[in-house]
């Protein structure tokens, strides 16, 4: 059988251990990457494996299924922490892709241009893995290694991405850059976290996408921001050393430089919707 | 499809009806659609997600049937167009407003705009702009610039003629085969082959210049399943060279030896189905040897380049000259002076349909189903390639997906009918997205270098122009482009002094070829551009400006021609005026209050556009007959590729006959049945081959009414059987059955034919190269986001000189297309060989990108045109970039002189400002 539809987790480990089949979730790379000749001899869908669905909340925070879809996340009622990954659901591709590319799939194709990547970074998302040999958590910065690499071993399945629990006063906000209104692979996009408490920015976490082999949080700008009134926000932009992080190549979308300064400014957007979002006013955008 | 190892079974339920389909894991629900269950309707765009044309629903949702494997359907429930529009009472209605509102045009996108907005319409049913543009961003359309696809979505109310009316000249009335396009039974080139019949692939160089020799390659086929034949150039039976020109034809079916750009074909594999789609190109049997290359023509041009063909030194194919008065005294006593040196890059037409068809041998003769805007044209080629006469080929055109030029060249003709004919079996190709764009014509990248003086008052005194366009490593239209240039590179002023020259380089890229305006869009670029800075320096609205230069009844264009008649660019730049002036205080007013970084800007532009060849030939014949039923057939041999000919030429056969349009049945394109109509290009049809109509409708009318010796004010009205002629002084009727019927079946049959008039060029390209121009202009609303270098479009008002408009809702979709392909050229657009050969690495705009687009149809009717109608096709795109490309200047004070004007070029610009 060419085609392993399990519906079971125990039994899609076992198959994926002893067949190494190609997996197979939303469907929404796998087959353009097929170079002409080559066929795919064994395809394994973990799409109807109930554990992978749903999206819930728990009492250590917030559960992602593996092949919840984009049109999932936009749809489900998550917390204004979320804003950024909501954000980023409506942006990615058009609804065609929305319907069925899943945020599993988006991590382990691990395309530096992945919009989910840089809001699941500012929510300091853990992804969760299973193999026959058992399960463990690892932080999504130590889960993508490279550009289309992760540590996920062959015979591992990513079962859930998980958020902390949320607290009182967060919010969050995508912002993405492309030369046209849809089905565009990002120039550069940032997602930006921000707890409030008291008129003041108490945490903030911004991650950068498309402009590094894997999309990178700015440490020092975080640290600089904590701490700083609110009445501030909208002339925070970080400098080039914030950057420092980021290693943006020219390609056909953009040059270097041109990234670099443009995510300068839209780090300054995200984070002033951001904390728009965090006082519980529009959605950010 | 014989002989599958590893497959699987999949069930589902498709339009209703429960199907099961056996077939590899990895198969794509398109292609089981589309080769297994008969849904044809599903068409294939891209095979990546990228255009959206094979969008079904997936138990409700929807998705890209090419990205979802097969098996993934299994216990779903699939819906497509066919299956929608047969049943579903929301997608019925959808369908009627499509019609009425002309939201298709080739119909190759339709089947996913209507599969999406019916997602969209059981969710929502009365969305808003912004429901619709996210509904409908991830299907790509090339043809109507999508704002009539989002009022047929919105429901608003269409603006058609009675529907019981006559529908002659003059009627806004449904396209005539715009029902087959919603309903997904158009047969487009890939949808005509029965399933199971062998396939051809194509072998292309991977390098842009390279030296290649074949291994043994009958023993390497014997070596293979299901491998029917390989073809190569040894296998063209007459000359291996096509061209669109025939003094210029240089361009080989395959390579010989020496590739000259990458993706040029060398050989091909022909096989079962699933061969083709097993086949590694990396296992054909061809050694490669990478040469140097010379990709662009500053290196083509340089001392020791390689030559791309022996006989052209320096690589220049041709130049092109106007010249008239003295421009450079002109502009030596011009009071000021502006110049100013403009680039674009290569732009890929992206018409959704890539290149497809079939082709089968039928009784020795050779017949070639595939998309094509010149079937006459590829008769004459394949003559030439399969060393045959004529009579033994017909060309079949399918309906065309979207052409725009580049299908006016052929591309897989010569595999088709090779393939058919070396293995005696019926065989069919579809090009990849990539491949049709690696292998297929672009616009020419352009290097315009353009001075341009005037007097204090304002008007134009000298214009030197010096134009080098990167015509590739084969001539197509290139020598097309070199003529054009010089004669509209003036646009529709009067400039006495003036001298323009265009150059044609080979280099070793994709071959340039036709691309809706032929070059002129790319000079209008500098023209325009540099019209703004001219009125800056003399102080004079940009507007005032070009109507003070404005050509004129009875004045000379560069070329020294004169019309008495038909200029009608004064009226298209006085239909913006109130436009201009409220959206200038407008964007003013914003920017005055502007605290943050978004500034306004409103930009105008004009354009010209020469109907037909460049003084050369250029004759339409359209033949038509009355049965003895009285049905009365039309022999339409004028391609239509989405722009309406079918309507349009039929509207205006109908006039001249004097029945109404519904009473007309439509036959052709065959080259068996239709006479020659020329070709779909140079905004030829409407006024060429509408000509040949009117003449030919004329005809057949004098012939009956010469029956009953009636005056020329009878009306004709046709019942079963018989003719009534009224008079009003007498009626007649005339019964048909008791007339002789000729070969055709027909008791009455006529023909018409027209050539325009013109006169040749001299050495300085004086003379009348044209017998019309259509005129243009437009504005176009822009705000800049001045910090990261993006533009939005806020509004484009197009007013557009046709003459009479034969269909003015058609018109409105040719105009709002042009204007879409137009944004994408000013603001996204460049074919980059190796790099952008996708559409997603690619871009052309999607429904987001497209603001609303107010058409201005002008009527200053022409005497050479059809009741006044003049050609339309290509003036629609010329003014909208440089309009653009003004807006932005006047928005931040930039002038941008290279396109696209993508972001990262913009915010560069603005930090050197």
């Amino acid at each position: 059988m060419p085609y392993l539809v399990p519906t079971t987790l125990s039994e899609a480990l076992t198959l994926l251990r002893d067949r190494r089949p190609t997996l197979l979730a939303g469907c929404t790379d796998v087959l353009p990457g097929q170079r002409q000749g080559c066929r795919i001899a064994e395809l394994l869908d973990v799409t109807r494996l109930p554990e992978l669905r749903g999206i819930s909340q728990g009492p250590q925070g917030w559960r992602i299924g593996a092949a919840a879809t984009w049109a999932d996340i936009a749809a489900a009622p998550l917390p204004p922490a979320f804003d950024a990954l909501r954000q980023a659901a409506r942006e990615v591709g058009a609804i065609q892709i929305q319907n069925a590319g899943t945020i599993a799939g988006n991590i382990c194709n691990a395309s530096p241009a992945a919009d989910g990547v840089p809001p699941l970074l500012a929510l300091r998302a853990e992804v969760e893995l299973a193999s026959l040999a058992g399960r463990r958590h690892v932080a999504l910065e130590d889960f993508i290694t490279g550009v289309r690499r992760t540590t996920r071993a062959p015979d591992e399945l990513v079962v859930a991405l998980h958020m902390p629990r949320p607290l009182a006063g967060e919010g969050g906000a995508f912002v993405k850059l492309g030369t046209r209104s849809s089905l565009v692979i990002s120039i550069a996009m940032v997602a930006a976290f921000v707890r409030i408490a008291r008129d003041r920015i108490a945490e903030a976490r911004v991650s950068v996408g498309a402009c590094s082999p894997v999309a990178r949080r700015l440490p020092s700008w975080e640290a600089e921001l904590a701490g700083r009134n609110l009445d501030d926000v909208a002339g925070l932009k970080p400098d080039v050393a914030h950057l420092s992080g980021l290693s943006p190549i020219d390609d056909v979308r953009a040059s270097a430089a041109y990234r670099i300064e443009a995510v300068r400014e839209l780090c300054q957007r995200a984070l002033a919707r951001a904390v728009e979002s965090a006082k519980g006013g529009a959605d950010g955008r | 499809m014989a002989a599958e190892e590893n497959v699987e079974t999949t069930r589902f339920i498709l339009n209703g009806a429960a199907v099961a389909v056996t077939a590899p894991p990895d198969e794509r629900l398109s292609d089981s659609l589309r080769e297994r269950l008969g849904a044809r309707d599903v068409k294939i765009g891209c095979n990546a997600g990228d255009c959206g044309a094979c969008s079904v629903l997936l138990d409700g949702q929807v998705v890209c049937a090419c990205l979802t494997p097969t098996c993934k359907a299994d216990g779903r429930r699939i819906e497509t167009v066919a299956g929608l529009v047969a049943t579903d009472l929301v997608a019925q209605a959808l369908s009627g407003r499509f019609q009425d509102h002309g939201a298709a045009q080739c119909g190759f996108c339709t089947p996913g705009m209507m599969v999406a907005s019916v997602a969209l319409l059981r969710q929502e049913p009365e969305p808003d702009e912004t429901a619709i543009t996210r509904a409908l961003g991830g299907v790509l359309c090339r043809c109507t610039g999508y704002r009539k696809i989002i009022d047929a979505v919105a429901s608003v109310p269409a603006a058609l003629a009675d529907v019981g009316g006559p529908g002659h000249a003059g009627a806004s009335i449904r396209r005539l085969d715009g029902a087959e396009k919603l309903a997904g039974t158009e047969a487009f080139g890939d949808d005509v082959a029965p399933p199971d019949t062998l396939e051809i692939l194509v072998i292309r160089s991977p390098f842009p210049r390279a030296a290649f020799h074949f291994g043994d390659l009958e023993a390497w086929r014997a070596g293979q399943m299901g491998i029917e034949a390989v073809l190569t150039a040894a296998d063209v039976p007459g000359r291996n060279v096509f061209g669109v020109i025939p003094p210029f034809a240089d361009q080989p079916a395959f390579a010989e030896g020496i590739a000259r750009f990458r993706g040029e074909a060398v050989a091909a594999v022909v096989g079962t189905p699933t061969t083709i789609r097993a086949f590694d190109p990396a296992c054909f049997p061809v050694t490669w040897q990478e040469l140097e290359a010379a990709e662009t023509p500053a290196a083509a041009e340089a001392t020791g380049a390689p030559l791309l063909h022996e006989a052209r030194a320096r690589n220049l194919m041709c130049k092109g000259l106007v010249v008239s008065g003295d421009a450079e005294a002109a502009l030596a006593m011009a009071d000021v002076t502006v110049e100013g040196r403009f680039t674009s890059g290569f732009v890929e037409h992206a018409y959704i349909e890539p290149e497809a068809g079939f082709a089968q041998v039928v009784d020795g003769r050779v017949e070639i189903h595939a998309c094509t805007q010149a079937p006459v044209m590829d008769l004459e080629s394949m003559e030439i390639l399969l060393g045959m006469d004529r009579s033994a080929i017909r060309i079949v055109p399918t309906a065309v997906g979207g052409g725009f030029g580049s299908k006016l060249d052929i591309s897989l003709q010569p595999y088709l009918a090779l393939g058919a004919m070396k293995t005696g079996r019926p065989v069919r190709m579809a090009y990849s997205r990539t491949e049709s764009m690696q292998s297929t014509t672009k616009r020419h990248p352009s290097d315009i270098r353009l001075r341009l003086g005037a007097t204090r008052d304002g008007r134009i005194s000298g214009c030197d122009f010096r134009g080098t366009f990167n015509t590739g490593a084969y001539a197509s239209w290139g020598p097309t482009v070199a003529n054009r240039v010089p004669v509209h590179a003036s646009g529709p002023y009067r400039i006495a002094d003036y001298r323009a020259e265009a150059r044609a380089i080979h280099t070793n890229c994709p071959p340039a070829g036709a691309f809706r305006g032929f070059g002129v869009p790319q000079a209008a670029i500098a023209l325009e551009s540099l019209l703004d800075d001219l009125a800056e320096k003399v102080g004079i609205d940009p507007l005032d400006l070009r109507l003070r230069n404005a050509l004129g009844n009875g004045v000379p264009t560069v070329c020294g021609q004169v019309f008495t008649q038909g200029v009608g660019i004064r009226a298209c730049l006085e239909a913006l005026r109130p436009a201009w002036e409220a959206e200038r205080a407008a964007a003013e007013a914003f920017n005055r209050a502007a605290a943050g970084q978004l500034r306004r800007g409103v930009g105008l532009a004009s354009g010209w556009y020469g109907c037909g060849n460049t003084s050369l030939p250029n004759p339409s014949t359209i033949k038509a007959g009355i049965r003895a039923d009285g049905s009365i057939v039309l022999h339409q041999g004028a391609m239509d590729i989405g722009q309406g000919a079918n309507t349009v030429i039929t509207q205006l056969f109908a006039t001249a006959l004097g029945v109404p349009v519904a009473q007309v049945g439509l036959i052709g394109a065959d080259t068996d049945v239709t006479p020659d109509a020329g070709k779909t290009s140079a905004s030829r049809q409407t006024f060429v081959s509408g000509n040949a109509a009117r003449l030919c409708g004329a005809a057949l009318r004098a012939k009956v009414l010469r029956a009953v010796n009636a005056s020329d004010q009878a009306a004709l009205s046709v019942e079963a059987g018989a003719i009534i002629v009224d008079d009003g002084a007498s009626r007649h009727r005339i019964s048909l059955g008791q007339l002789a019927a000729d070969g055709d079946g027909y008791v009455f049959a006529s023909s018409g034919h027209y050539d325009p008039p013109t006169k040749p060029l001299d050495e300085n390209g004086q003379g009348d190269p044209y017998a019309q121009f259509g005129y243009a202009a437009q504005l176009a609303v822009a705000e800049v986001d001045t910090s990261l270098g993006t533009v939005r479009l806020l509004r484009i008002v197009a007013a557009h000189d046709v003459g009479l408009a034969v269909n003015p809702l058609l018109v409105e979709g040719q105009i709002q297309g042009g204007v879409a392909q137009g944004i994408g050229m000013a603001l996204m657009e460049e074919y980059i060989p190796g790099r952008t050969e996708n559409l997603h690495d690619y871009l052309i705009p999607t429904v987001g990108d497209v603001p609303p687009i107010e058409p201005i149809i002008i009527e200053e009717p022409d005497a050479h045109g059809p009741y006044g109608a003049k050609g339309l096709g290509e003036h629609v795109l010329i003014p909208t970039t440089p309009a653009i490309l003004n807006a932005i200047r006047n928005a931040c004070g930039v002038r941008m002189t290279s396109v696209p004007v993508t972001p990262a070029k913009l915010a560069a610009a603005l930090a050197g400002a």
